[in-house]
């Protein structure tokens, strides 16, 4: 196979695979309801998946080895959170946080 | 934000989350074009498969050779944490018919999945079509369009993060995740932040034992499952 092609068909393959678990629970659903224990079980996966997307990114994987602190992470995300509290406003919060990293890798 | 769920609200609602996507778009096509793609096949990465950790993924697995098999399935991995969001999301749809439903899930992304969890506080439980799809559809061309400069640009910008934009995508999930707990009214706030802290200590270990690119899922699922004992047992 040309490289070519096996780029192109891996690029389709990983396309149909994410629309799948995209698209699937869509159908499923229209046909089933959810049993309560389930639902209970969704109500948590906001706050789960966003605090695990942040906190993954605070850390730096070893193999072998505790993680290590992204300490430029870490600290750029304190004037983000207290933005949050002041401003509730996502756009004040992501320009907080970019211009505050950009400051901690200046300094 | 607050409860207009418009055409126009929604463009507006979407703003914060086109930092985001400009700075993770703009890296994955710098990053793309220096792992010796073409631009064309850059921006089909985007166009196709759309989803930024998996296409991260992708891109370093594509470079090193590894077997189309294997890719699609680290792809499906990565992305699984979609089947969940798309579950939560496919709930406000019911009632409209399987097309928009798989209208919205096809273009759902973390983003436009954590802005209609927060824009459904201020709406008391309400979803519209109009407003989903159009979050998505600005979600989805910044990202094509942030890709393809990013890929123009691949050759000339070599430090993206001298800018602070590769925090951008963080610093949003910060500000959703706070203005969800706050937002949230039928989770007592105490048992949230025991969740989120109990998250905290999971994501650490499970960083120790397992591939990047799994953390999140696995944490997903042991986070919601206590979560859920949590509730049931002491709330």
């Amino acid at each position: 196979m040309s490289s070519s092609n096996y780029t192109l068909l891996t690029i389709l393959g990983c396309g149909l695979a994410t629309w799948l678990s995209r698209v699937i629970p869509f159908i499923l659903l229209k046909k089933f309801s959810l049993p309560e224990k389930l639902v209970d079980f969704l109500s948590f996966v906001p706050i789960v998946i966003m605090s695990a997307l942040w906190f993954s990114n605070l850390l730096l994987a070893k193999p072998g080895h505790l993680p290590q602190f992204n300490l430029e992470y870490v600290l750029a995300s304190i004037p983000t959170f207290a933005a949050a509290i002041i401003s509730k406003s996502l756009l004040v919060i992501v320009l907080v946080g970019m211009v505050s990293l950009a400051v901690i890798r200046l300094i | 934000m607050d409860s207009s769920l418009t055409k126009r609200a929604a463009v507006i609602d979407a703003i914060p989350t086109v930092f985001g996507y400009v700075g993770i778009g703009m890296a994955f096509g710098i990053i793309g074009k220096a792992s010796g793609f073409s631009t064309l096949n850059v921006f089909l990465m985007s166009v196709i498969i759309y989803a930024g950790s998996a296409q991260f993924t992708t891109v370093s697995m594509l470079a090193a050779g590894s077997p189309i098999a294997s890719i699609i399935l680290a792809t499906f991995l990565v992305n699984s944490r979609m089947i969940l969001m798309s579950t939560t999301v496919a709930r406000y749809f019911k009632k409209d018919n399987l097309g928009k439903g798989i209208l919205i899930g096809t273009f759902l992304t973390d983003e436009s999945f954590a802005l209609s969890i927060n824009k459904v506080n201020y709406t008391s439980g309400k979803m519209t079509f109009d407003w989903f799809n159009t979050a998505n559809i600005v979600s989805y061309i910044t990202w094509l369009i942030a890709t393809l400069i990013g890929s123009l640009l691949g050759s000339f910008v070599t430090s993206p993060e001298k800018f602070g934009l590769d925090f951008a995508l963080v610093a949003m999930f910060i500000g959703l995740l706070y203005l969800q707990v706050v937002g949230d009214k039928k989770l007592q706030k105490l048992l949230q932040v025991i969740v989120i802290a109990i998250t905290f200590v999971l994501t650490y270990l499970l960083t120790i034992v397992l591939p990047a690119n799994m953390v999140v899922i696995v944490v997903t699922l042991i986070g919601c499952s206590l979560g859920m004992v949590l509730k049931y047992v002491f709330f």
